[in-house]
């Protein structure tokens, strides 16, 4: 059997990937590592989930079950708790991939390749905190898997090391299921997390931010961690001598961001974006080294909104049908695109002035009152209010795309 | 008696700091908005402000131990803490359809608890 689409990760972009293409006639199998479909949504027991894409506001699980619903009635093929091992054989017309499951191993073979196996949370030892390899540490999206699926306390008493939106959500949940968190701590001078999140988690409840501090050390009673020791940052995030305090905590939960999960990509030779962590792809969110390959969701960039990975997974669904078709996507010469100053990353990377195309990006710095331009495109875009936490989204026309030179430059001007 | 309350705008990103000022609890006026609707948010909060409560409560022979519900509407913010608290001693039995109601009129709030994850029921 060879499935139109093997589509690896059954969350917000590979489920949105398996409605479309099973829609249009086409057979899709999706390859899942937890025991249900779903991904990170079903834990996200918060609302804000479907505004752009149902223009309603749901709860994770209510926006997702949307889309489950869909597959089961379509009878879309799954399988769960499957590891994919390897990439086993890769060539235009087919691609093999070995999977572990409770079944045993096993190829699955597909005429396209769809990644959407979501991001993975930095960890402590990618911001070098110091100090014992203690229990009581967990990331933030670990505790929402406790608390949220299983109802499991991870502690009692909590500091909140970096203000992402999950940690700032779990903060909330926290003082809800009356455990008390001693504070949030961010090394920035501004919070990344939403707005809504600083004041409906944080504020409403009293709990502290202190910003532009950061964690210095941590100590362990009985194998388990006990006190954190918080110092305030100069300009450079150097620990500011005697500003240090120790607050007693039995939990530390780390909120200090997500990373595109990419070793498998890597493992096939395609390219990282050091900018976006993610992979360099063409504006079919096909990968620039492995032709039919297509990448959505958080494998492919940090999303701020799940239905900005559902919109990813559609567009990937429909450039794997027009790959289907045609036997491959048609070469053309190619517009790089290039972030400019104050730029942080573009997505994606790649245009063929073949079709429009949706651009992605993020600024690298909090700007007020400036504007987004797109020199070779004579594109110009007022930025009233910008936070490198706010993804930005345009839609570029074909047209205009034709017309532009060998590289398009994106940047963010102060007026 | 006057007061003045500083309300963080959340209806967009820009997060404007909207003073109200109010005499014997009626609003007399709002500074510092840029938009109506950012006007008519400072104001709610500062005089009633409402929040959605979402938590999860055991769910008895179902798939995953627990089952994730919300308040059907936004209920006063100051209620927030007295429903988790109620709702620590509820628990329902699987199966759980979302928008199953769990508690009718919680604690006279007006508002439901409703289901927004199913529970398959298993075995047990």
């Amino acid at each position: 059997m060879i499935y139109d689409s093997v589509i690896i990760g059954g969350g917000p972009a590979g489920l949105a990937a398996a409605v479309k293409l099973a829609e249009k006639g086409y057979e899709p199998v999706i390859i899942e590592s937890r025991d249900r479909l779903g991904g990170i949504p079903l834990q996200c027991i918060h609302p804000g989930f479907g505004l752009h894409l149902f223009r309603e506001d749901l709860t994770g699980p209510e926006y997702i079950y949307r889309f489950i619903d869909r597959i089961e009635e379509l009878g879309v093929k799954y399988v769960l708790e499957a590891y994919v091992e390897d990439i086993v054989n890769y060539s235009m017309i087919s691609k093999k991939v070995r999977i572990t499951s409770p079944k045993g191993v096993e190829v699955v073979e597909g005429k396209t390749l769809i990644y959407a196996a979501g991001a993975r949370e930095r960890t402590r030892y990618e911001i070098g905190l110091p100090g014992p390899n203690a229990a009581g540490i967990y990331t933030a999206g670990e505790a929402q898997t406790m608390m949220d699926m299983y109802g499991v306390m991870p502690g009692k008493r909590v500091l909140i090391l970096g203000s992402g939106d999950v940690g700032l959500i779990m903060a909330r949940r926290f003082v809800l299921e009356d455990a008390e968190v001693v504070g949030v701590v961010e090394i920035l001078n501004y919070p990344s997390g939403l707005v809504r999140n600083i004041v409906q988690c944080l504020q409403d409840y009293g709990i502290p931010l202190y910003l532009q501090h950061t964690v210095k050390e941590i100590r362990a009673r009985n194998g388990r961690v006990s006190e954190a020791v918080i110092t305030r940052v100069d300009e450079n995030f150097k620990p500011i001598p005697g500003s240090e305090f120790t607050v007693e905590i039995d939990a530390l939960i780390l909120a200090v961001g997500l990373r595109p999960r990419v070793k498998l990509l890597k493992k096939l030779g395609v390219r990282i974006d050091p900018r976006s962590h993610g992979p360099v792809v063409n504006d079919w969110l096909e990968t620039m080294d492995a032709p039919g390959l297509f990448v959505a969701g958080n494998a492919l960039m940090i999303n701020d909104y799940a239905d900005y990975a559902s919109m990813q997974g559609y567009w990937a669904a429909e450039s794997a049908i027009e790959y289907i078709e045609n036997k491959g996507l048609p070469s053309t010469r190619w517009r790089r695109v290039v972030p400019g100053e104050n730029t942080r990353l573009v997505v994606p990377q790649y245009l063929s002035g073949l079709r429009d195309a949706w651009l992605y990006l993020r600024v690298s710095t909090p700007l007020e009152n400036a504007r987004l331009v797109i020199p070779g495109l004579g594109r110009e875009i007022p930025l009233i209010h910008a936070l490198p936490s706010l993804q930005l989204r345009l839609m570029l026309r074909r047209e205009e795309i034709q017309n532009a030179g060998e590289e398009l430059v994106v940047e963010a001007l102060e007026r | 008696m006057t007061e003045e309350l500083v309300i963080t705008c959340i209806v967009c990103p820009m997060g404007c700091r909207i003073r109200v000022l109010k005499k014997d609890g009626e609003v007399i006026a709002v500074k510092g908005y840029s938009c109506p609707r950012g006007r008519e948010y400072a104001v709610q909060e500062a005089t009633r402000p409402l929040r959605v409560l979402m938590t999860v409560i055991p769910c008895i022979n179902g798939d995953l131990p627990v089952v994730s519900v919300k308040t059907s509407k936004p209920i006063p913010r100051d209620k927030l803490l007295e429903v988790s608290r109620y709702l620590a001693s509820v628990s329902v039995e699987a199966p759980v359809e979302i928008g199953d109601v769990i508690v009718e009129n919680i604690l006279g709030l007006g508002a439901d608890i409703v289901a927004t994850r199913p529970c398959k029921r298993v075995k047990n």
